[in-house]
């Protein structure tokens, strides 16, 4: 089984970030597993998305085009790619900052205000990882422990003191 | 094996350190740029040399140099910057000096883009500078591929004693994939015979050399060096052969696309149609046998590239044009997708 | 019988092919002998040009590497970062190095490459029959120039030594001349000193050498020799135009 997963949103809210550490999810799991992101000038604060594919089989293409999961972080990222989610899916999306307009009634959506959450909890820019947590919960993606271990290893060493923010952030998205 | 995880673009430099590589010169391009900025932070621990170039021009000539002393020697780019290089290919290649070349490819002609393209397949392997020659072609359709290909690349190299190519393109550059590093254990070559190190007294003095005035010893050189093209031919080409056996549709692809095409093959043989894939590893030399070997039950092959059709002149060659060979294509960045191809293999009568 | 002349052992026995008259022989000879003095033959590689002296690879004794046209400095970076225990110098000509290799000659000076740079500076493109160089001087008549340079269309000719001589990466700039004994023993005296330069690790030398093209400027070697003092001194005035050991040691 092949699960695809794009996160999408503003350059800055940490995307490419989250999608290191669903990848490291599944290599943590020994399964195949992609992560592509995508580049070019939008990289400099606007639009940002990054693939994600996890698999028992070998990743055809690592470019998701219609994903069973979609974490959708600004307006137009949920406006874009809410239409193209498989039957089935399901999205992730801040409602802080999204108004959920979908016409789509074979798909389920999961909106927590996840910025929100981040000031709350001065848990500034784990917003991304609020949402991941809330994915962890609704989804089989893998355990909580084997996130935790991903999160221990995307962080860098110099900023190893976040790794229990980081985890702060995964429980207040289960929790949500 | 420990399994990493890593950006393309990053395992090729990391490889091509562990394959012995001594220096990298570069010029910062996107969609490359992670693997200059790898070579920086890791070369100069490992006892090597990192150079940022003012050009790409002076970058490969930096290459020639260093080749020219023995030295196992980089250099990476992308599309445009493989143009600007392509002089100094030719000189490395008319003087017979090993080195290993990178083009992560993107859209053209021109500046064109930078998204993931294939629309080198041309100039890596027709037309690499000029004159009459080759560079050997390496095609990876993974990140995994990109570590083992550098490795074989510079060992080929030396062996042949000419450049070599890793023809990437932005999606595999930028992705990241599980990837482990085997031991690596670089053939040593003998390159005492031919380097310009400094003789000590010791021997005559070497000359790196491409030029020859005369028509009858250029012709001479070229010659000899074609028949070392005659022996790669028979012994380097190499190509995955995936579910050919009693395909009735042939799909022909390289590269990322390679893995695109991949998909839309199983989801036609879960629709009952037997397609098959071949993937050539190496594009110069083209895999001859392989294909030929491949598409044996075949009735139709289908050629699918990142590019107008660039690839689909060597297969049609290949089989002598004894089947029709189709064309589905993307370009400019545009990158298919398996439904597409999957489209296009029904069209093409696939069902029947 | 004492031997009072003889052939430097870094230079091949063979025929060179330059023109008579041509100085190139004579600044050959001078690298020749700086390389036998210093005893470093054995551990040297020269880099050669495309221009006229682009078969110079024959006359070296040490080892020798062809690069293409104005890539000499590069192809000398890529030679000398990899091997910091050789000498390494370039042999170029004033259309490689000051027109299509002028971006590889002001980086390798800037990044202070610790290599040795013999500039042939003759104002004219020899091999390919006399067509204007970057250092082709105002009024002077070549086979692309017919009416002689014209800065108005053509541009004013580069300085090189000059030029040079404001990158921080440069540790000796001289202009030298070939036209007498006096000025060929000081043009000697500066190939040493770019060479010394290398091995005290002082970074990037130049030597620019104002030599003739008798063929190519339609006179005959007398005659070039007094365009050379005449013409060329004047507009390319001889002398050190920068050194770091004069300004107190280190760059």
């Amino acid at each position: 089984m092949t699960t695809e997963i794009l996160l999408a949103g503003f350059g800055g809210q940490g995307i490419l970030f989250a999608g290191k550490i669903l990848a490291y999810c599944g290599l943590m799991d020994n399964k195949e597993l992609s992560w592509l992101p995508s580049y070019g000038p939008e990289m400099r604060g606007g639009t940002c998305n990054c693939s994600v594919c996890i698999s028992d089989q070998p990743i055809g293409s690592p470019l998701v085009t219609a994903p069973d999961l979609l974490i959708a972080m600004n307006q137009p990222s949920f406006d874009k790619f809410a239409e193209t989610v498989k039957p089935g899916g399901k999205i992730f999306y801040d409602s802080t900052l999204i108004e959920p307009e979908t016409t789509r009634t074979d798909i389920t959506l999961f909106g927590i205000p996840s910025q929100q959450l981040a000031d709350d909890n001065e848990l500034k820019g784990g917003s991304n990882i609020i949402l991941l947590g809330k994915l962890l919960k609704e989804t089989e993606i893998c355990t909580l422990d084997t996130m935790k271990k991903a999160i221990e290893r995307v962080v860098p060493p110099s900023k190893a003191h976040l790794i229990a923010n980081n985890f702060r952030a995964i429980e207040l998205g289960m929790n949500s | 094996m420990e399994r990493n995880l890593m950006k393309g673009n990053e395992a090729l430099a990391e490889a091509a350190i562990r394959a012995g590589c001594k220096c990298f010169f570069g010029y910062p391009i996107t969609p490359q740029t992670e693997l200059a900025a790898y070579m920086a932070k890791r070369m100069h621990k490992a006892g090597g040399v990192f150079l940022q170039a003012e050009s790409e021009i002076a970058a490969i000539n930096m290459v020639l140099g260093a080749a020219s002393t023995g030295v196992r020697a980089m250099t990476s780019s992308s599309s445009p910057g493989i143009s600007l290089k392509s002089e100094g290919i030719s000189y490395l290649a008319g003087s017979d000096l090993p080195a290993v070349i990178i083009n992560v490819q993107r859209g053209g002609p021109g500046l064109g883009g930078i998204q993931p393209s294939q629309a080198d397949y041309f100039q890596a392997t027709k037309a690499l500078g000029h004159g009459d020659f080759h560079v050997l072609v390496f095609a990876p359709a993974s990140v995994q591929e990109m570590v083992d290909f550098v490795v074989k690349a510079f060992d080929k190299a030396d062996q042949y004693r000419m450049p070599a190519m890793i023809l990437a393109d932005g999606l595999l550059g930028q992705m990241m994939e599980p990837v482990s590093f085997p031991e690596i254990t670089p053939c040593a070559h003998d390159k005492s015979s031919w380097a310009a190190d400094g003789h000590k007294f010791k021997r005559e003095h070497h000359i790196i050399n491409s030029l020859y005035l005369s028509p009858d010893q250029l012709q001479s050189s070229v010659m000899d060096r074609f028949e070392r093209y005659e022996k790669i031919k028979a012994e380097e080409t190499d190509a995955e052969l995936y579910l050919t056996d009693d395909c009735d549709i042939l799909l022909c692809a390289f590269g990322a696309t390679a893995r695109v095409v991949r998909s839309a093959v199983n989801d036609a043989r879960a629709l009952g149609i037997k397609a098959g894939l071949f993937r050539p590893r190496t594009l110069w030399p083209f895999p001859v046998k392989e294909i030929n070997q491949a598409a044996q039950s075949a009735k139709k092959l289908l050629s699918v590239e990142m590019s107008m059709g660039q690839m689909i002149d060597d297969i049609k060659l290949a089989i002598n044009c004894s089947k029709p060979v189709e064309f589905f294509g993307r370009t400019g960045g545009v990158i298919p997708t398996p439904a597409e191809v999957l489209a296009e293999i029904k069209r093409i009568g696939g069902a029947e | 019988m004492a031997v009072v002349f003889e052939r430097p052992k870094s230079f091949c026995d063979v025929t060179l092919h330059y023109c008579p008259g041509c100085t190139h022989g004579i600044v050959h000879r001078l690298v020749c002998e700086v390389m036998d003095d210093m005893g470093i033959e054995g551990d040297t590689i020269g880099i050669c040009p495309v221009g006229c002296s682009v078969m110079a690879y024959d006359y070296f004794n040490c080892d020798m590497i062809e690069a293409p046209h104005g890539r000499a400095p590069a192809v000398a970076t890529g030679v000398k970062r990899t091997n910091p225990d050789k000498f390494v110098f370039t042999y170029q000509g004033d259309g490689d190095l000051a027109a299509i290799g002028t971006a590889e000659t002001v980086h390798a000076a800037t990044r202070g490459e610790n290599i040795v740079v013999i500039f042939i500076n003759n104002t004219i493109y020899g091999m390919t029959g006399g067509q204007m160089a970057p250092t082709t001087i105002p009024g002077q008549v070549t086979q692309t120039t017919p009416f002689g340079r014209d800065p108005e269309l053509a541009g004013y000719p580069v300085r090189v030594c000059e030029m040079l001589s404001t990158l921080t990466g440069t540790a000796l700039a001289q202009r030298v001349a070939v036209d007498s004994v006096p000025h060929i023993r000081e043009a000697k005296k500066a190939i040493r000193k770019a060479f010394e330069n290398q091995k005290n690790k002082k970074g990037f030398s130049i030597v620019e050498v104002l030599s003739t093209c008798p063929t190519n400027w339609g006179l005959s070697p007398l005659e070039a020799i007094k365009r050379l003092q005449d013409e060329m001194i004047p507009y390319y005035p001889l002398g050190v135009y920068k050194d770091i050991d004069a300004e107190g040691g280190d760059k």
